[in-house]
């Protein structure tokens, strides 16, 4: 682990507006909001946009973009930390918890699992129970204003806890599974989990 | 749009960090360094992979920052990572104005399994940097070069001035010796007497110009800031080139959208 190793000369440019307990350890408070993707940003028409939770319930649910407005919303302001080091803290959203488009369907109690599909193909997983108890939303507002396509929009799962890379962008939908199955970067290397608090950057990191 | 990222089996592996000494600072332009590394436990990546460096100061406080590889995996036992200083930079400063010949420096890689190029994945290739971008792209040219790929690969590279290119002569090397190499430089800032490369930002023409030619089977790997990758992804697609043909990696500064 680390501790030993001292890097001659380095000082450090610790910041002194970024309180510690919010920065998680190897991260850094960046001001900017740096964009990330694999591929394109994908572009889909409002109208042929639609949210589903299907999987393990009894009856798939799917909302239309018009439909999708018309569910309760809240203000979220979060810190977020994308595991290529940059956390934004106190970002500002609009968005449907998820507690309330879960509420709308009849889950399996098998059900334990999560993978986010979205636009573009990608996929991420998670514990169903790490995106409950409002922990997570899908976000279509960012700082006042409808979310931009290279941040994710129009739509992107918001899961604060979780490296950013779980906060899926151009999220379509949910599916609910019994054993998990890791989604695009969690094949690739990356961590399974993804707490930054523990700094579960990478396959196998974990720190307890 | 119906598209599939496509998923690259790996074969998982717990990446231990580890002491590399440094045996070779190379200066590339004024502001970027290229940093030749010895590695106890070295092993082959992909192009395109980065290292993750961690710095650690006495009091236990420690930075990270990724870079890019910018060595091929056929140079053993060791890596090259390529450093652009940014002013505002906790650990590129560090690197730039303290780190010397001799010194050590933790880090752990290779990491990443998407941004990558190998050999046998075949081509034709059409990689497109902006500034400190080139570096993943150098290493896949390097690797095209070592693995004696006989795919055509074309390079469309934007950088401010022509001080500002990294690579300016091994390109240019590369480029004449006729494997198959085609280098396209444009300068968005200022353009020396008798400049014959573009002289702007790239564009739709640009890109049509360049791109064209590979056909609509390419491989696109885009890197640099992010309203360079975003116009030129979104021109590529445009043009008819399908979404998963079109990998892309942001890189250097990062962007203020």
């Amino acid at each position: 682990m680390s501790g030993t190793f001292l890097s001659r000369g380095f000082l450090g440019k610790r910041r002194q507006d970024a309180p510690p307990d919010r920065v998680p350890p190897g991260q850094y408070v960046t001001r900017d909001f740096p964009v990330l993707s694999a591929g394109p940003t994908p572009r889909t028409p409002l109208e042929r946009w639609n949210f589903e939770i299907n999987g393990l319930v009894r009856q798939p649910v799917c909302w239309s973009w018009a439909e999708f407005q018309l569910l309760p919303s809240q203000h979220y302001t979060v810190d977020i930390h994308c595991v290529t080091k940059w956390s934004k803290l106190d970002t500002q959203w609009e968005g449907v918890s998820l507690d309330t488009l879960l509420a709308s369907v009849d889950a399996d109690p098998n059900a334990h699992y999560v993978i986010a599909f979205c636009d573009g193909g990608y996929s991420t997983n998670m514990p169903l129970k790490e995106i409950l108890d409002g922990k997570a939303f899908i976000g279509y507002r960012y700082n006042g204003a409808p979310l931009a396509p290279e941040h994710g929009g129009p739509a992107r799962l918001v899961v604060p806890a979780l490296y950013f890379w779980k906060s899926a962008k151009w999220v379509r939908g949910l599916t609910l599974i019994e054993k998990d199955n890791p989604g695009f970067w969690e094949s690739l290397g990356y961590n399974n989990h993804g707490d930054p608090w523990k700094e579960e950057r990478y396959y196998g990191d974990r720190t307890d | 749009m119906e598209t599939e990222l496509i998923k690259d089996e790996t074969i998982p592996r717990i990446l231990e960090w580890q002491i590399a000494t440094v045996i070779k600072v190379r200066l590339e332009t004024q502001s970027v360094k290229t940093f030749i590394l010895a590695l106890p436990n070295w092993m082959p990546h992909q192009a395109g992979q980065h290292y993750d460096v961690r710095l650690t100061t006495p009091d236990g406080y420690q930075a990270q920052r990724s870079y890019s590889i910018a060595s091929n995996p056929e140079q053993k036992g060791e890596i090259e990572l390529t450093v652009e200083r940014l002013e505002e930079g906790e650990v590129s400063t560090y690197l730039h104005d303290i780190l010397i010949m001799g010194d050590q420096v933790e880090l752990r890689g290779p990491i990443g399994g998407y941004f990558v190029w190998e050999a046998c994945m075949g081509g034709p290739l059409l990689l497109v940097a902006g500034g400190s971008g080139i570096v993943p792209l150098m290493a896949m040219i390097r690797h095209w070069r070592a693995a004696g790929s006989n795919v055509p690969v074309r390079l469309l590279y934007s950088s401010r001035s022509q001080e500002d290119i990294i690579y300016r002569d091994e390109l240019e090397r590369l480029r004449k010796d006729g494997e198959g190499l085609e280098v396209f430089h444009t300068l968005t800032r200022t353009q020396p007497i008798n400049w014959n490369g573009y002289g702007r930002r790239i564009d739709m023409q640009m890109l049509d110009q360049v791109a064209r030619p590979l056909g609509s089977n390419l491989k696109a790997y885009i890197c640099g800031p992010t309203a360079l990758v975003e116009g030129v992804a979104n021109g590529l697609v445009a043009l008819g080139i399908h979404a998963e043909q079109i990998r892309t990696e942001r890189f250097g500064p990062t962007g203020t959208t």
